[in-house]
């Protein structure tokens, strides 16, 4: 549907869009820009002037192979939170769907863990699972499991995806559950009729019906993962043990800020940004397909 | 192919009873159109026999087997959806071989299954579309060939008609009738609508407010209908009611608008004065020289016939529709008098119809579907 609505001259319309445009431009584009002028420059460290150094700063970047492990750890970290999230609010989801007793209270307590900050979640975690005082971890350790996550990096590894993957659940949840109840009642009935049962209906009717939502949220569960688990991560093992839960956004934080390498910093942001940009054009491109076909 | 009972069942939501109490039993390979305003209870009886809903009360026994307790799935029984359900992500012939592949038939079966059900519904072009590329009455027919190709015991039907536009509505009932006698699948079928109910049905049942208002062959219902129920939802327009008493010896009513009408079908019990409901549908009042006066409002020409919506001069303002043939006469009123051998006569307390005396016995299926059989 094409709605247009005429303006006569620019004023009007400029006016109307001026406060959306300085917002974005204030606290975008400009540090973005910013960002990209210092990923060509080499700054010195004691602030005394920066020089242009055209790409080099990305050609070291590639060069380099902690840089490197650092993507892979990301890719595999973002995959790890994105399927748990994913899958945990998918099972929730189909309970919740069902006629239950106390199903709207039920479906209010899944929701609150979205309103937790990083930081409060990361300190719950720590809670449960540190090794001298949390519950969990205390029951580990006393039981001949050793559990220490400031040594073992997959142990460490595995904490930050559960404390991620945690606070994610809530926001899937209520997308999965609008997806499950978009699905008409008659359909999963009629599969009924036909003979198909429990999970085998799941898999050949439910989960494909699905599949928007699923594919919606799995991107947006990557970029979540890639980019908002800072404050998680960097709360829980501040990337470490060694660099073992460095993701991305973890190396930018700490070569730009603690190792006041601002050149090689920005340039990981730029790369960063790019892979935002790519996410988002994909998942534009394949919605806006879907919503006119 | 199965009979079907449906023994003292009952649906209860909470406190709100849905289905009071139904009795009901269908031949094998027979069609039963069950009928009702919406509310009725009429999908919660189909659903109840489908397996979607638990009944509170009672038993349905298809083919000799209790099947109350049964998942759907292991009830062997098809059901058309009033919004056709089709799979949306499959498929016509994914749609079609679902069922069947799940019932782990061989390949090779499910393709002429299909296909055989796809030949008969003129589907057989259309076999790798998805359902949103197909029209409303290609979708039906998917629909009714999902349930063919089960070869099931029962066919239920759930208002399958209503989604369509009224000349494809006529087409498709003409269709499942057809198909329904050439399979001879004994089957359900739920409408609210009477010219459906009237056309499809071997047997027609009238549901209202969840109980049983009558069972018989839509002629039956339509000719002899078992209250003033009955009688006002079947047959368009509706039938004319006018409060009368017994008279001469139970031989006559006395209009309380002032004729004497007399049964030409015998006697009716009761004693003179005894209030009643005189029904006449507007086809059967005739235009007299002197006779009711009947008030004009409106008149709707049909093209063959004329239909005047008028009001009786007293007692009240008693509302009558006349079915006239041809056109109207012109003028504020009309004269018209009940052609005798019409006469509907109900009790006016209970609604229930009063048969002339000798006749009421033998009729047990006119008094409610509770005491059918």
């Amino acid at each position: 549907m094409d709605r247009r609505t005429i303006f006569q001259g620019w004023a009007l319309p400029m006016l109307l869009v001026l406060p959306q445009l300085l917002l974005t431009g204030f606290f975008f584009y400009w540090p973005a820009g910013q960002a990209v002028w210092s990923s060509l420059t080499s700054e010195d460290p004691f602030g005394q002037g920066s020089v242009f150094v055209g790409l080099d700063n990305f050609a070291d970047l590639f060069a380099d192979p902690l840089y490197v492990q650092s993507i892979v750890r990301t890719v595999v970290f973002c995959l790890a939170v994105s399927a748990l999230a994913m899958s945990v609010a998918l099972a929730l989801a189909v309970f919740a769907d069902r006629e239950i007793r106390g199903r709207a209270v039920y479906r209010t307590l899944l929701i609150w863990p979205y309103a937790i900050a990083p930081a409060l979640s990361a300190v719950l975690f720590l809670f449960i699972l540190n090794p001298q005082v949390g519950l969990l971890g205390r029951w580990l350790n006393t039981h001949g499991l050793p559990w220490d996550y400031h040594i073992n990096g997959g142990q460490a590894l595995l904490m930050v995806v559960l404390a991620s993957a945690w606070k994610q659940v809530s926001y899937n949840f209520i997308f999965f559950l609008a997806g499950l109840q978009s699905i008409p009642r008659a359909v999963t009935e009629a599969a009924r009729m036909d003979g198909a049962r429990g999970w085998h209906r799941f898999r050949t009717i439910t989960f494909p019906l699905l599949s928007p939502t699923t594919f919606f949220l799995l991107v947006v569960n990557v970029v979540y993962a890639a980019f908002d688990t800072f404050g998680t991560i960097y709360a829980l093992t501040q990337g470490g043990p060694g660099k073992d839960t460095e993701t991305l956004v973890i190396k930018v934080y700490r070569d730009g800020m603690i190792n006041q390498d601002i050149g090689s910093s920005s340039a990981q942001s730029v790369v960063l940004m790019l892979g935002v940009i790519v996410v988002t054009a994909v998942q534009f491109r394949f919605m806006g397909r879907r919503t006119s076909a | 192919m199965a009979t079907l009972d449906l023994i003292g069942l009952r649906k209860s939501f909470g406190q709100t009873e849905v289905l009071r109490q139904v009795d009901l039993s269908l031949a094998d390979g027979e069609m039963l159109v069950i009928v009702g305003a919406s509310g009725c209870g009429k999908s919660t009886l189909l659903r109840m026999v489908a397996g979607l809903e638990r009944p509170s009360a009672g038993r349905i026994v298809l083919g000799g087997r209790d099947i109350v307790g049964l998942d759907p799935a292991e009830r062997d029984i098809a059901m058309v959806f009033q919004n056709y359900a089709l799979y949306p992500h499959m498929s016509v012939f994914e749609n079609m071989a679902y069922g069947l592949r799940i019932r782990g038939l061989a390949r090779a079966d499910i393709q002429r299954r299909v296909d055989e059900a796809a030949g008969l519904l003129g589907l057989s072009e259309l076999l790798g579309r998805k359902p949103r590329q197909l029209s409303g009455g290609q979708r039906q027919r998917v629909a009714m060939g999902r349930a063919i190709v089960r070869e099931p015991k029962l066919f239920l039907f759930d208002e399958p008609l209503s989604n369509l536009d009224a000349k494809l509505r006529v087409q498709m009932r003409a269709e499942i009738r057809r198909l329904q006698r050439r399979l001879g699948v004994t089957s359900l079928y739920v409408t609210h609508d009477q010219v459906e109910a009237m056309t499809l049905g071997d047997r027609l049942l009238v549901l209202h407010q969840g109980h049983p208002a009558q069972l018989a062959t839509p002629m039956e219902v339509f000719e002899r209908p078992a209250d003033t129920y009955v009688a006002g939802f079947i047959g368009a327009p509706a039938m004319n009611f006018l409060a009368a008493t017994l008279a001469e010896g139970g031989t006559a009513a006395r209009l309380d608008a002032g004729p004497l009408v007399r049964f030409v079908d015998g006697r009716r019990a009761g004693t003179d004065g005894d209030a009643l409901t005189v029904g006449i549908r507007p086809e059967h009042l005739s235009l007299v020289p002197d006779g009711l006066a009947l008030h004009v409002d409106l008149i709707e020409p049909l093209g063959s016939e004329t239909l005047v919506h008028g009001h009786l001069a007293s007692p009240g303002e008693t509302p009558l529709v006349v079915k006239l043939s041809g056109h109207a006469p012109p003028g504020e009123t009309l004269t018209v008098a009940l052609q005798p051998a019409q006469l509907h006569v109900f009790d006016r307390a209970s609604g229930r119809r009063i048969e002339p005396i000798g006749a009421e016995t033998g009729r047990p299926a006119l008094v409610g579907a509770g005491l059918a059989q």
